[in-house]
């Protein structure tokens, strides 16, 4: 957009945001306006100055200066050339199949995990905090366990499950399981009251209470949740998949550790790192396109 | 001023709507919060007064003195220790059911306003009769789009609440109890979190719809001159535990705008009512009362 | 009152509450499930899917009697907890003071914290390597590992908090004349204090789960020895007792990280709960 065009269209939705009326715009142009905006402030100058302080640090600490610590780890010069190598010296790189087999072997993993932690952690989430006495039967046990970390049940679960997939997922699962049902829950209990009971006094039966105002008003706290389960999820995976089960990242890292290729264990907790930051966002991206309505509220900051 | 004399001036007059519902009756309520094996806080104390049917009775009293425990025993979320309530001569509580029923009949506009924020204005606004099943949702979409025409709110129907202000939030919220024919709104403090300027348009739109529908309305508030402005009847409670102190019957004729304030008839009532309503005021603020 | 006087006068309504009973009664139903579906085998002829390769409660608790009055066990259960707390607590030192910087400055925000994003999703055990490439000894790297679990979750309760504190405190301060560092120090730390604590409760189940993993890791893992097997602790024991073949070890062990788990997230909030009187409501 050019400089006056944009100068207009930030002024219209001022306007209108301070007329409290009815705005018509779409998304999609609320969506460009705060990009232009974001683009315009230092903060992606700043981002720049970040990134390049640490792997600017990064370069000078192994590769310049020789610093005694870092003495065998890889330099970034080393990573990002094995990593984006037509012919890699480890034999893994951008454009090896393995690499991809890896991603998909561990993004299949989380995704099993993780649908199955949300199909049955968001009702069970729901049910606690909306029933009371389910509440006060089953929370008791849910919280016994929970204290035990993910990786304690490793053992348990490859002597409770044949073979070398299931217990890696199984773990996963009951991590993202936790987080999810906990915040759901908590998500349900943050409700308003007076919203349940203005369903109520409007006529509404108690499961149109549940699916007109207990379901909507806990979604902001079940996707807040599924963020942090599926970040649970990748770390438990890759506990998992460094003790047992083949391939995936986790399998990667640890392998590349023990035979001496220091690189690709670099280029492995950089994939991990996008990988699981893509999952996130896309998380949060569905959440959300589910909630219009909050989106609009925030970014017209019409808290009035 | 004698309570009987009222009742029966008002008798006469309630010739007049004869086809108004929402008469309530209050006798003798007591509501105790109870703490498990240990003393209680006594918030409402023998509450025995009227709300005539087809006119807008406005309850004040300082904060936290019950009021609006006696509108959630009306409106059936909160149940009542000792007493009864009637609505049109049907007990909505009482000894052997001690909590009414939430219903229809009987709907309330928050303080703090409970439009569901995941909803379109116009979904809010068909939510009860859509829920109820009593009509198509392509019946009560026309009722409601005619009804917020009425209202002035035209133009907003497929926005969110979080788009509005809050005085429009709260009309529509208005709209949406209306829209289920109810018997007697009840308001609990709903402009309390509006500035003063805004107040004022909301209560002349607030007179508007009741003129257009001739609902009966339970109001709740703090503010002795909303009271009075907008109200056929006043009571004022005391502190906790309320009891009514003052019943009064503004006979400001209707309808009233806001030049009413200026009125002298206006700033008489204001006298007789503020030196009783300031006195509760010190024994609340005495008692350490605070907001809920 | 004496002692006695005050734990009934506790503990009395809590008993007579009805859903202390419900939450037993699951508990039981719970513990007998498990008991009947381990011994499935014997019992009924055949053997429930998971749950029959279990040991059973009955089990696990003699175990537990046993395991409690054996010194190791305790060495191990003190290493594990002295590793959590180290970790936890240098993480604290780094990131409370980070991520107030971040939240005071927005120039430095603005610069470090995309960094800290971007590192942010790599799960903390996949540093263990690195890690131990770069700390010359194992206990060093665990330590390094435990450290960044907690990290990432302090600094951004830190900053959550932060920017939470409603802006009118530092504008009543100002106009009462008080010095920045005056701010600081009576209006930023006491307002970050409870999302501190929040992140420090949080932060401390993470290290626990990080601990037992890196123990476990190095102890073990398929991929041979991770750096050699350098010192117990309940991760490394589980492990062993898988390797073993000792099952109601395993569980014996699980039971136990579980409840040293629980009982740092309640000490910290208690703690937390002291520093930050005023949350307590009256």
């Amino acid at each position: 957009m050019s400089e006056t065009k944009l100068t207009e269209f930030a002024g219209v939705v001022d306007q209108q945001a301070e007329q409290g009326s009815a705005t018509k715009i779409t998304s999609w142009a609320l969506t460009m306006y705060r990009w232009s905006q974001w683009l315009q402030s230092p903060r992606p100058y700043l981002m720049v100055i970040g990134f390049a302080g640490f792997l600017g640090f990064w370069y000078l600490a192994v590769e310049v200066w020789k610093l005694p610590r870092f003495a065998e780890m890889p330099g970034p010069t080393q990573v990002f050339g094995e990593w984006f190598s037509k012919d890699p010296t480890y034999g893994l790189s951008v454009f090896t199949p393995e690499y991809y087999l890896h991603i998909w072997v561990s993004t299949r993993r989380i995704a099993i995990a993780f649908f199955l932690a949300t199909a049955i952690g968001v009702p069970l989430g729901l049910f606690l905090g909306w029933s009371v006495r389910f509440k006060q039967y089953v929370f008791p046990v849910f919280e016994l366990l929970r204290p035990i970390p993910p990786l304690a049940w490793v053992p348990l679960a490859i002597v409770m499950f044949r073979g070398s997939e299931t217990p890696v997922i199984f773990l996963t699962f009951l991590a993202s399981f936790y987080a999810t049902a906990l915040n759901t829950m908590l998500g349900v209990e943050s409700i308003d009251v007076s919203f349940v009971r203005a369903a109520s006094c409007l006529g509404a039966k108690r499961w149109q209470v549940f699916r007109h105002v207990i379901v909507p008003g806990a979604l902001p706290f079940i996707f807040t949740g599924l963020q942090i389960s599926v970040g649970v999820a990748w770390f438990s995976l890759v506990a998992g998949e460094m003790v047992s089960g083949q391939y995936g990242l986790g399998y990667l890292i640890n392998t590349s550790y023990t035979m001496v290729r220091y690189p690709t264990i670099v280029i492995g907790m950089a994939t991990l790192g996008i990988v699981g930051y893509a999952t996130s966002a896309a998380i949060r991206l569905l959440g959300n396109y589910m909630m219009q309505w909050r989106m609009r509220e925030l970014s017209l900051g019409a808290a009035r | 001023m004698n309570v009987q004399a009222i009742e029966s001036a008002r008798a006469t007059q309630s010739a007049t709507f004869a086809a108004a519902k929402g008469r309530v009756r209050i006798v003798d309520a007591v509501k105790i919060y109870g703490v498990q094996g240990g003393g209680g806080v006594l918030a409402v104390d023998h509450c025995t007064f009227d709300v005539p049917p087809g006119e807008i009775t406005v309850v004040v009293g300082p904060s936290g003195c019950g009021k609006t425990t006696l509108l959630n025993a009306i409106a059936g979320f909160h149940s009542l220790s000792a007493g009864s309530i009637y609505l049109d001569d049907e007990m909505l509580c009482g000894p052997g059911k001690l909590k009414a029923e939430p219903g229809p009949d009987r709907v309330v506009v928050f303080q703090n306003g409970a439009l569901f924020p995941w909803k379109t204005n116009i979904e809010n606004i068909t939510f009860g009769p859509v829920m109820q099943g009593i009509m198509s949702r392509a019946e009560a979409n026309d009722k409601a789009r005619a009804m917020m025409t009425d209202a002035g709110l035209r133009g907003i129907e497929n926005n969110y609440p979080g788009e509005i202000s809050s005085g429009v939030r709260r009309r529509v919220e208005i709209v949406r109890a209306l829209m289920n024919d109810p018997k007697i709104l009840l308001l609990d403090e709903p402009y309390r979190a509006l500035d003063s300027l805004t107040k004022s348009v909301m209560h002349e739109a607030l007179l508007e719809i009741f003129y257009k529908n001739r609902v009966t309305i339970f109001f709740i508030t703090h503010d002795l001159e909303e009271a009075i402005f907008l109200g056929h009847r006043v009571v004022i409670m005391t502190t906790r535990p309320c009891k009514p102190k003052k019943i009064l019957d503004i006979d400001i004729p209707h309808p009233r705008n806001y030049s009413v304030l200026t009125n002298k008839r206006f700033r008489e009532f204001m006298e007789e009512t503020a030196a009783a309503v300031h006195e509760e005021a010190i024994k609340a603020f005495d008692a350490g009362e605070r907001e809920r | 009152m004496n002692l006695g006087g005050k734990i009934v006068a506790r503990v009395m309504p809590l008993i007579m509450g009805e859903n202390f009973w419900r939450g037993i009664v699951s508990i039981v139903v719970f513990v007998m499930f498990w008991e009947v579906g381990s011994r499935s085998q014997a019992l009924f002829g055949f053997a429930f899917p998971w749950v029959s390769q279990v040991p059973p409660p009955t089990a696990v608790a003699l175990e537990m009697f046993h395991l409690i009055q054996q010194p190791s066990f305790w060495v191990s259960a003190y290493l594990s907890t002295l590793r959590v707390f180290e970790g936890f607590f240098a993480a604290m030192l780094v990131g409370i003071p980070l991520g107030l910087a971040m939240a005071v400055s927005r120039t430095f925000y603005g610069i470090a914290f995309p960094v800290f994003e971007v590192l942010r999703p790599i799960p903390p055990l996949a540093w263990v390597p690195a890690s131990i490439i770069f700390w010359p000894t194992q206990e060093l790297s665990i330590a390094f590992v435990t450290f960044l679990g907690a990290f990432f979750t302090i600094v951004i309760n830190v900053i959550g908090g932060a920017q939470s504190i409603d802006v009118r405190y530092f504008q009543a301060a100002r106009s009462m004349g008080s010095s920045t560092w005056d701010i600081f120090r009576r209006i930023i730390l006491p307002g970050v204090l409870p999302s501190i604590v929040v992140g420090a409760t949080v932060g401390v189940g993470i290290t626990w789960a990080v601990v037992v993993a890196a123990e476990m890791i190095s102890g073990g893992g398929s991929a041979g020895s991770v750096g050699g097997a350098s010192g117990g602790g309940l991760g490394f024991f589980i492990w062993n007792s898988y390797v073993g073949g000792s099952y109601t070890q395993i569980v014996a062990g699980m039971i136990s990280i579980g409840i040293a788990g629980y009982m740092s997230s309640a000490a910290l909030r208690k703690l937390g709960a002291w520093m930050t009187p005023w949350l307590a409501e009256g």
